[in-house]
């Protein structure tokens, strides 16, 4: 039964999807306990094929419909993506359960099992990503994911559809960009399977259909993962998104992009193609330096909450990117690692900003006076979650932080650890303004707005929205004290050989 | 020169699709148009890919069992592409349904498509 | 090197005192006030109890978690750590005493989180001392700067804020700085754990080595509060005088103290320092602080201020006898670090007592006063007469080493910084003791000025009657002296 894990991951939650939706067109509150056994089944088997990695220490290969590579389309659970797969699994059941008092409030309740149909597609679609070692397949699972993220924004407030129109323009125009550039590489090797590929590219490398190919490649990747300036569909498109679908999307969606960057960066393509033959890290990297700042600058200027944890995101890939072009072992570790942290620390951002629009009524930094007060346990998630972006250890941020700037250092790219510095540097800035608004400046006027409107009273947040953000946070400190094991057992076998 | 362009004549094709497509969705202010920009965007991809798959001479590929096992590759047009572009076909059909259903909610609420006159209501 | 949990206990048991603290909330404060209580009892006696083990040249160790290649989060207990975790371990308990009285009499708000944030710099400061290695140290030092942060913001004025922005400014930057010296030494040198003498030594280029020392100075200089970038310090001498008094005076700036004087005796080392000829440079940016800091003291009639600015006077003293390196300077300005501390933080619990006997702040406002607080003014005297120099406090005795060391290093310029420092600190201590006790202040009696009471007054009369010990016996109760002579002969090779 193990053995199928890697292909029921992208299975079973495909065929939960639809059979949500039907059921829910008959019981309407089978919906949540259904999507939850799917997510928990999905962490199973996340869980079961990393073990097996782990444990043999080779990866796992599962051969869709018993067809050899590279005619059939392969899936792969290796220490890179097995981690990313375990941790996808985790942040999506807590989601989920996150969504259940969210959803009631948010969405119209004949809506709710095609909400949560699309959930699970959107989920099918993310494992997909991570796990598909075919890059046509990656094509259709990112498909899949980001046009149940289409649909699942647009069910937002006011201009959400709006903003999810455009941000699918602006994704599709990224997906095209992969698709074209996966086709630039099928005309000149013939074959979709990534380990394929890195075989038969190899004499290829100074082809000029190559090079292109592989730009658009990254574009599309860039798009997909809201590296700047393409970044620019994600403030607007998670701003308006429901509270249950932000903290599905902004935890995940751009970190399994990033993680697609890297599997072509580094497994597709070899490392000294985007190091040394073309220029492509350097580029890479200055454009995270302009990334980091740029987006820690219009963070800082954002007066709602939401809004400004998006910029950190961009923020966050910006870090990833700096890791990456990097281009040494170091920094690769740091990139993998901070995927895996930032999962985390977005989800636990973005599941308090969710509860704090949702009880204390407002989204508004300087409305946040007195909320350690009525929500203790709200603040105390944003602060871990805000040190651990800052980078203070013992949480992950920190960790990640160290092996990026370790990176840079080997590198000698002095612009880039100062970026990295800086970044850090803003972002503690930005939480501090809002550590220092929720605990301090209380007492007479204690949000004052929650008294504005007649009949509104502060209602507590329910145990199923607390308890998946209480558990996001010890993830952060936990990833934190064992980073040193987590490195040393999973990640380092991650970085390819000869880095 | 001219065999360049004749010779590749599909490439040009797809890239003059590609760029009006780019331009619809780019440049026009209704969204409806952009839709459809997009829509010509992603079939132009498709056109690429299936083009690259054709062969002069090349028929139907079907195999005939009869013939097993001397097939020349030759004699077939190649078959994956046309296969990949089935479902990337689906897939823009999937992504046009969300289109148009976002462009009816997006319709209902200001009455409007056109994207200059939604960012004004929105400034409101 | 021993395995030893005791390291441990000195460092967690604030934590577990402040989740207590935090638990009890304001529902019943003595329960709470008893948590800070234990918590800082247990902490002394775990530091003290380690003093025998150190004393006969052993090192404790325990590992709290492993990071990478040849990388922990470690807490390892050397002479060195030791004399800053007594200090701020025994300091605690006094001071936890004071602020019970302090807090209570005032009736100030957030009590709770008063409380809280002070153990938890407490457990910083502990980690801080005990650290192992580079990386545990900066683990320890952002969570005391991120703990003492609501502390300094504590009155939630405007200026409150401001001043705490300044802190968390000035001090994340400096951490920055920090962070990049770190990664850099781990870079050159694979290592990151302390070792006597140093460890960088032709691990690089002459001019890289130069750039990651000046980047700690620069950083732990913030915290320690070195001019320029000592800005933060006066500003933040608007929170509560407890706060002051064992934060500013003790344990924060005597943590950014310890951190350069671990990086110049553990890091780099004397002999590093000497071939880059860095120890000068230091030194004479140093002194520059020695003395511009006595005289911008000289100008403030803020009675804190002045205290404040007499603070970064004497850390600049230790960092400049420690930049001297020499066996007597060294030793000096290990002695100086603690005895200064019980000097200071007497001198700031007599500010506070005078402003809960009398809401006084500025000195011009206080003649007169030492004779209706006759205990806090005394303790006043024997403190500043310590910080002076004047023999029977023991302050006489670690400037007599920096002096003795500032000779042996062939410089006679640095012997007469500390002599004009101490001429300095004359100028402006001797009038507030003067006007205190032989002037009458003209005006309105107003209120019946008294002592303040017993828990503000005991502590800070057994501080200054420490610091009279502590000149006749050094080494009394805590040991500072053999565990500075520990320190120093590790150093030099024994001597």
């Amino acid at each position: 039964m193990m053995l199928h894990f890697p292909a029921l991951l992208v299975v079973v939650p495909l065929i939960m999807s639809f059979l949500i939706f039907a059921c829910g067109l008959f019981e309407r509150r089978i919906c949540f306990p259904l999507t939850l056994v799917t997510l928990a089944a999905c962490l199973l088997f996340a869980g079961g094929s990393f073990w097996t990695v782990l444990s043999t220490g080779q990866p796992v290969h599962y051969h869709l419909g018993a067809w050899a590579p590279p005619w059939g389309i392969e899936y792969v659970v290796d220490n890179l993506n097995g981690l990313v797969l375990v941790a996808l699994a985790i942040v999506a059941l807590l989601a989920a359960i996150y969504a259940k008092t969210m959803v009631e409030r948010e969405i119209p309740v004949a809506k709710h099992a095609p909400f949560y149909a699309l959930y699970v597609l959107q989920a099918t679609g993310l494992f997909g990503m991570t796990v598909t070692g075919d890059m046509f397949n990656l094509y259709v699972l990112l498909e899949i994911a980001s046009f149940s993220a289409y649909a699942l924004i647009g069910m937002g407030e006011g201009a959400a559809p709006f903003a999810a129109f455009r941000y699918m323009i602006f994704g599709t125009l990224g997906a095209c960009a992969y698709l074209l550039g996966v086709g630039y590489l099928y005309i000149i090797t013939g074959s979709l399977n990534m380990a394929d590929l890195q075989q038969i590219l190899t004499p290829l490398y100074q082809s000029q259909v190559l090079s292109v190919g592989f730009a658009f490649l990254l574009v599309g990747t860039g798009v997909k993962m809201a590296y700047f300036p393409v970044h620019t569909w994600l403030p607007d498109s998670y701003t308006l998104a429901p509270s249950s679908v932000s903290v599905l999307l902004a935890p995940l969606f751009t970190k399994v992009g990033a993680y697609v960057l890297i599997r072509i960066l580094f497994t597709v393509f070899d490392p000294s193609f985007s190091t040394t033959l073309l220029p492509a890290t350097q580029v890479l990297g200055w454009i995270a330096v302009a990334g980091i700042l740029f987006s820690s600058i219009m963070a800082l200027a954002q007066s709602d909450l939401k809004r400004m944890l998006c910029y950190l995101i961009v923020t966050e890939i910006g870090y990833i990117g700096i890791g990456v072009a990097s281009g040494n072992r170091l920094g690769l570790i740091g990139s993998i690692f901070h995927i895996l942290n930032d999962m985390f620390m977005m989800a636990g951002l973005f599941m308090a900003a969710g509860v704090i629009q949702a009880h204390f009524r407002t989204r508004k930094t300087h409305e946040l006076t007195g909320l350690h007060r009525k929500m203790p346990v709200t603040s105390a998630v944003l602060v871990i979650a805000g040190l651990s972006v800052i980078g203070v250890p013992p949480a992950c941020g920190f960790f990640s932080k160290w092996y990026l700037l370790l990176g840079t250092i080997q590198a000698g790219q002095w612009f880039f650890m100062g970026a990295l510095l800086l970044g850090s540097l803003l972002n503690a800035i930005l939480f501090f303004r809002i550590f220092e608004r929720s605990y301090f400046e209380a007492r007479p006027d204690d949000a004052p707005h929650l008294g504005k409107e007649p009949g509104t009273t502060f209602e507590r947040a329910a145990m199923s929205e607390l308890v998946p953000m209480v558990l996001t946070a010890a993830f952060i400190i936990l990833l934190g004290l064992f980073s040193g094991y987590i490195v040393e057992y999973s990640i380092a076998y991650a970085v390819p050989k000869g880095m | 020169m001219t065999d360049f362009i004749v010779s590749k004549y599909n490439y040009w094709i797809y890239v003059l699709l590609i760029m009006i497509g780019f331009y619809g969705m780019m440049a026009k202010n209704n969204l409806m148009k952009k839709l459809i920009g997009m829509n010509i965007f992603q079939w132009s991809i498709i056109l690429f890919y299936i083009s690259i798959g054709s062969k002069k001479g090349g028929s139907v590929p079907v195999v005939d069992p009869s013939l097993h096992p001397a097939i020349r590759a030759l004699d077939y047009v190649n078959p994956l592409p046309h296969v990949l572009m089935l479902t990337a076909i689906v897939v823009g059909v999937a992504t046009t349904g969300i289109a148009l259903t976002l462009l009816i909610l997006i319709y209902r609420k200001y009455g409007t498509l056109e994207e200059d006159e939604i960012l004004e209501a929105l400034k409101k | 090197m021993t395995d030893s949990v005791q390291p441990l206990i000195a460092v967690l048991a604030p934590m577990i005192g402040a989740a207590l603290i935090l638990m009890t909330g304001n529902k019943r404060p003595n329960l709470r006030e008893f948590w800070t209580l234990l918590a800082s009892v247990v902490q002394f006696m775990a530091v003290y109890g380690m003093i025998p083990q150190i004393t006969q040249g052993q090192t404790l160790r325990f590992t709290l978690v492993p990071i990478g290649k040849a990388l922990a989060l470690e807490l390892r207990v050397d002479a060195f750590g030791m004399i800053f975790a007594l200090l701020a371990s025994f300091l605690w308990i006094l001071v936890s005493v004071y602020s019970i009285g302090y807090m209570r009499n005032l009736k100030e708000h957030a009590q709770t989180r008063f409380y809280f944030c002070f153990a938890m710099a407490l457990s910083g400061a502990a980690g801080v001392a005990l650290s192992g290695n580079l990386l545990t140290l900066y683990m320890f030092y952002e969570i005391l700067t991120i703990s003492t942060f609501p502390l300094v913001a504590h009155k939630e004025t405007p200026e409150a804020l401001r001043a705490g922005r300044k802190y968390l400014v000035y001090l994340l930057t400096g951490a920055g700085f920090v962070l990049f010296s770190i990664a850099g030494t781990y870079y050159l040198t694979g290592s990151l754990d302390f070792v006597a003498g140093g460890f960088v030594s032709g691990r690089g280029s002459g001019e890289i080595l130069r750039i990651v020392f000046a980047a700690f100075i620069i950083g732990f200089g913030t915290k320690a509060a070195i001019m320029p970038l000592h800005e933060w310090l006066p500003s933040a001498m608007v929170a509560p005088t407890p706060v002051s008094a064992l934060l500013h005076a003790v344990a924060v700036v005597k943590a950014g103290v310890f951190c350069c004087l671990r990086v110049i005796f553990y890091v780099y080392g004397p002999k590093t320092l000497n071939d880059l000829n860095l120890w000068i440079i230091l030194a004479t940016v140093v002194s520059f602080t020695v003395i511009v800091a006595n005289l911008y003291a000289l100008t403030q009639d803020n009675l804190k201020r002045r205290l404040a600015f007499s603070t970064v006077n004497n850390l600049a003293v230790i960092i400049l006898g420690a930049s001297l390196i020499t066996f007597d300077s060294v030793r000096g300005a290990l002695l100086h670090l603690p005895f200064h501390g019980f000097m200071k933080i007497t001198l700031f619990m007599c500010a506070g007592s005078i402003y809960v006997a009398t809401k006084k702040e500025l000195i011009s406002e206080m003649d007169g006063i030492g004779r209706k607080m006759p205990l806090t003014m005394a303790a006043f005297t024997v403190a500043a007469a310590g910080l002076v120099g004047i023999p029977p406090v023991c302050g006489f005795l670690s400037k007599w080493f920096l002096s003795l060391g500032a000779l042996q290093s062939g410089e006679i310029l640095f012997l007469f910084v500390f002599l004009v420092s101490a001429l300095l600190d004359a100028a402006y201590f001797f009038p507030i003791i003067f006007n205190a006790f032989f002037k009458t202040r003209e005006g309105n009696p107003g209120r019946p000025v008294r002592e303040a009471p017993f828990l503000v007054s005991a502590p800070l009369a057994v501080t200054a009657f420490l610091s009279v010990l502590f000149f006749a016996f050094p080494d009394a109760m805590l040991r500072f002296y053999t565990m500075g002579d520990l320190v120093a002969r590790s150093l030099f090779g024994g001597r």
